[in-house]
């Protein structure tokens, strides 16, 4: 397998890694929200109320982060990372 | 000024700005305290940060073509995380979103969910492919990558339809605000924003567009957060009220248990006037049924990552890295406002619901509440009305009505805020509306200038030539726009969200197959734009004239069947027709990695 073929792989893996977190986080916990819901959950709010005022939306900002960085990291171990600094 | 190292002094430019903006607060106050008219503050807020927005505009005029449709390619990740996030955060989420989650508790929140997780599929999905490609638009990435003209205009059709849809909403909404504060006809209001919002674009095309919603973010979000955090610590539910409010969620869960919700008869409800609304459902218990909540989320996800303004602003970034990094940056600056809107919804209600509180208007006589003076005003301005069906001479919880941009125009008046902080939401939510209406018309304009113009009629076409007619279109649009916006047809909310479903339905699958399914061809793609686009809107129009839909489609989510159409066509019609050719493939496979020159080059 060429280097570009197992690069794609390795992408392809972390994208349905991320694609996986993100559907828990915007479909997954609403498919239960109202059981959820009688939880309480961070700051005293209800648990499900609180994932659509913060905890979805924070998730993802933090999942792209993260994502970003993992994929930089597999660029960078094919050699495929661009040169220079953005 | 602008030329040389502006990009490096950036951090600077904007931090003397962001303190200049402040302290213009600061002197508004100090003005309103030794007299100066409530109307007077309005129009200084308004006037002053155009015009800022203007020069701007002005001097990021340019001539060349990279620096007029992708800003030169050399927008630093955070400030383009700034300027996307003005980009999206459009009047509806300023001035409409509070208002709906005040109104619909948990169901409405759906857009939160779906208006924010749909940056993780632009992040992985698309946008560092994109900019790779070196597009300068998004049907030029749809006509490259498949090839021929047809493919290349179905992809312009869809981005006019959707953009389109959106811009009228957002003109409307400047000319909303530009009416307001200061106090002239809407009709004339409406081109009044209209000049405003070419003034930003019309001579640095992209680079102008830029460096203005830049500095509209920052307007914009002091707008927001100010007032948010002012009437918190003003009513004593705590200094940071997004780690703070539980008590008061559950108390207004308490009250509406106490109240009840009454339904109105249909006889009473003719007396309320059109567009206000009362509040029907709980605020955080689950009010939805699963579906209902994530069918929205998705469709708003899914078209989230198929518009085109969004998707262009990655265009403008010095590297691939650089827009994935941005795509964070970018749903950071959202997450700001966004988490806050849920809070603001609480604070207005709680505020007006609660007779504990001095504010509180449920439980009064309605002879009291209509001699109270901001009732006077804003039902004056025909955002709220209250009327004894019931005949006791108490407010009912039923009894009062308010329209959806109440909550977050009139709260911080009913909180007792000074006027100054008026005149800054109206600074924000023209800022917000500003902001997007800019990037959906270059949106529209370069695709057509680009796209249609320079590369299906005309590929000699000169860049000085080019530029011309891509300024043309963009004021064509804008008057056509605005011509449009003025008539009133739809509220602003609701075609903001069929702007959604016609981009998922048309563009979501054949970006992203483009990237991520080398056999899809040429033919697939042209029928999966073709039909998703037309099976979508027929769907539409069979909702609105009466029809019943399906598994629990909407008007607001026929996105959802659209792309789901567009899917199977492009994937039947790929297959049944031969795979695209040696060069397509290897074009696609060079997509995949960020090193190495672009497909596009850099003028092209």
């Amino acid at each position: 397998m060429s280097k570009q073929e197992q690069h794609w792989e390795k992408s392809r893996g972390l994208l349905f890694m991320t694609l996986a977190i993100w559907f828990v986080f915007s479909i997954g916990i609403f498919l239960f929200g109202a059981e959820m819901n009688e939880v309480t959950g961070p700051f005293g709010y209800p648990l499900t109320y609180w994932f659509t005022c913060q905890g979805s939306l924070g998730a993802f900002v933090i999942l792209i982060f993260w994502f970003a960085n993992r994929q930089e990291k597999i660029d960078e171990e094919f050699g495929f990372s661009e040169r220079g600094d953005d | 000024m602008i030329k040389g190292n502006f990009i490096d002094n950036l951090p600077k430019v904007y931090g003397i700005y962001t303190g200049g903006f402040l302290a213009f607060i600061i002197i508004m106050s100090i003005a309103e305290q030794m007299g100066m008219t409530a109307k007077t503050i309005g129009i200084c807020f308004v006037a002053f940060t155009v015009a800022i927005y203007a020069i701007i505009g002005y001097l990021s005029r340019t001539a060349q073509a990279d620096a007029y449709y992708v800003a030169g390619r050399q927008v630093p990740t955070v400030f383009n995380g700034m300027a996307t996030a003005a980009d999206w955060m459009s009047g509806a989420s300023f001035v409409a979103m509070a208002g709906g989650i005040y109104f619909k508790g948990y169901g409405y929140m759906a857009l939160l969910v779906g208006w924010t997780g749909g940056y993780v599929l632009v992040a992985s999905l698309l946008a560092p492919y994109l900019r790779k490609f070196g597009c300068y638009t998004v049907p030029d990435f749809i006509g490259t990558r498949y090839g021929g003209n047809l493919s290349r205009f179905m992809a312009v059709v869809v981005l006019t339809v959707a953009s389109f849809t959106y811009v009228t909403a957002q003109i409307n909404a400047t000319g909303t605000i530009a009416s307001v504060a200061l106090d002239i006809p809407f009709q004339y209001a409406v081109y009044v924003g209209l000049v405003s919002i070419l003034l930003c674009s019309m001579l640095g095309g992209m680079r102008g567009v830029t460096w203005t919603q830049v500095a509209q973010y920052i307007v914009l979000i002091i707008a927001y957060l100010l007032p948010v955090f002012w009437i918190s610590n003003k009513m004593g539910a705590g200094f940071f009220p997004h780690f703070m409010l539980a008590d008061e969620v559950s108390r207004i869960a308490e009250l509406e248990a106490q109240f009840g919700f009454v339904k109105n008869s249909a006889e009473n409800l003719k007396e309320v006037p059109k567009g206000l609304a009362g509040i029907t459902k709980a605020h955080s218990a689950v009010n939805a049924t699963p579906w209902a909540f994530i069918s929205l989320a998705l469709a708003m996800m899914m078209g989230t990552a198929s518009l085109p303004h969004v998707m262009m602003r990655y265009f403008t970034t010095p590297s691939v890295k650089a827009a994935r990094k941005s795509v964070g940056w970018s749903l950071f600056f959202i997450f700001l406002l966004y988490s806050s809107a849920p809070m603001l919804a609480t604070l207005s209600k709680l505020s007006l619901i609660d007779p504990a509180l001095p504010t509180g208007i449920i439980g009064k006589s309605i002879t009291e509440v209509q001699a109270i003076d901001w009732y006077q005003n804003w039902n004056q301005a025909n955002l709220m009305f209250v009327s004894d069906f019931n005949g006791n001479g108490t407010l009912e919880l039923n009894e009062f009505f308010m329209g959806g941009k109440a909550v977050v125009l009139a709260t911080p008046e009913i909180a007792g805020l000074p006027y100054v902080i008026s005149g800054l939401v109206a600074a924000g939510g023209m800022a917000a509306a500003m902001s997007t209406a800019d990037g959906l018309i270059l949106a529209i304009a370069n695709a057509i200038s680009h796209d249609v113009y320079y590369k299906i009629i005309d590929p000699k076409a000169e860049t000085a030539k080019r530029l011309v007619v891509a300024r043309v279109l963009l004021v064509v649009i804008g008057f056509a726009g605005a011509t449009i916006a003025a008539l009133e047809i739809q509220g602003i909310l609701g075609s903001v969200i069929w702007a959604f479903d016609f981009a998922m339905s048309g563009l979501f699958f054949p970006l992203v197959l483009g990237v991520w399914w080398k056999r899809a061809n040429k033919e697939g793609a042209i029928a999966g734009m073709f039909l998703g686009l037309v099976s979508g809107a027929a769907y539409l129009v069979w909702v609105r004239t009466g029809g019943s839909g399906f598994l629990g489609i909407t008007q607001l989510t026929f996105g959802i069947f659209g792309s789901a159409v567009s899917l199977v066509a492009m994937v039947v019609v790929s297959l049944m027709t031969s795979a695209p050719n040696a060069a397509t493939q290897k074009m696609v496979d060079e997509v995949r990695i960020p090193s190495g020159k672009s497909i596009l080059g850099k003028q092209h």
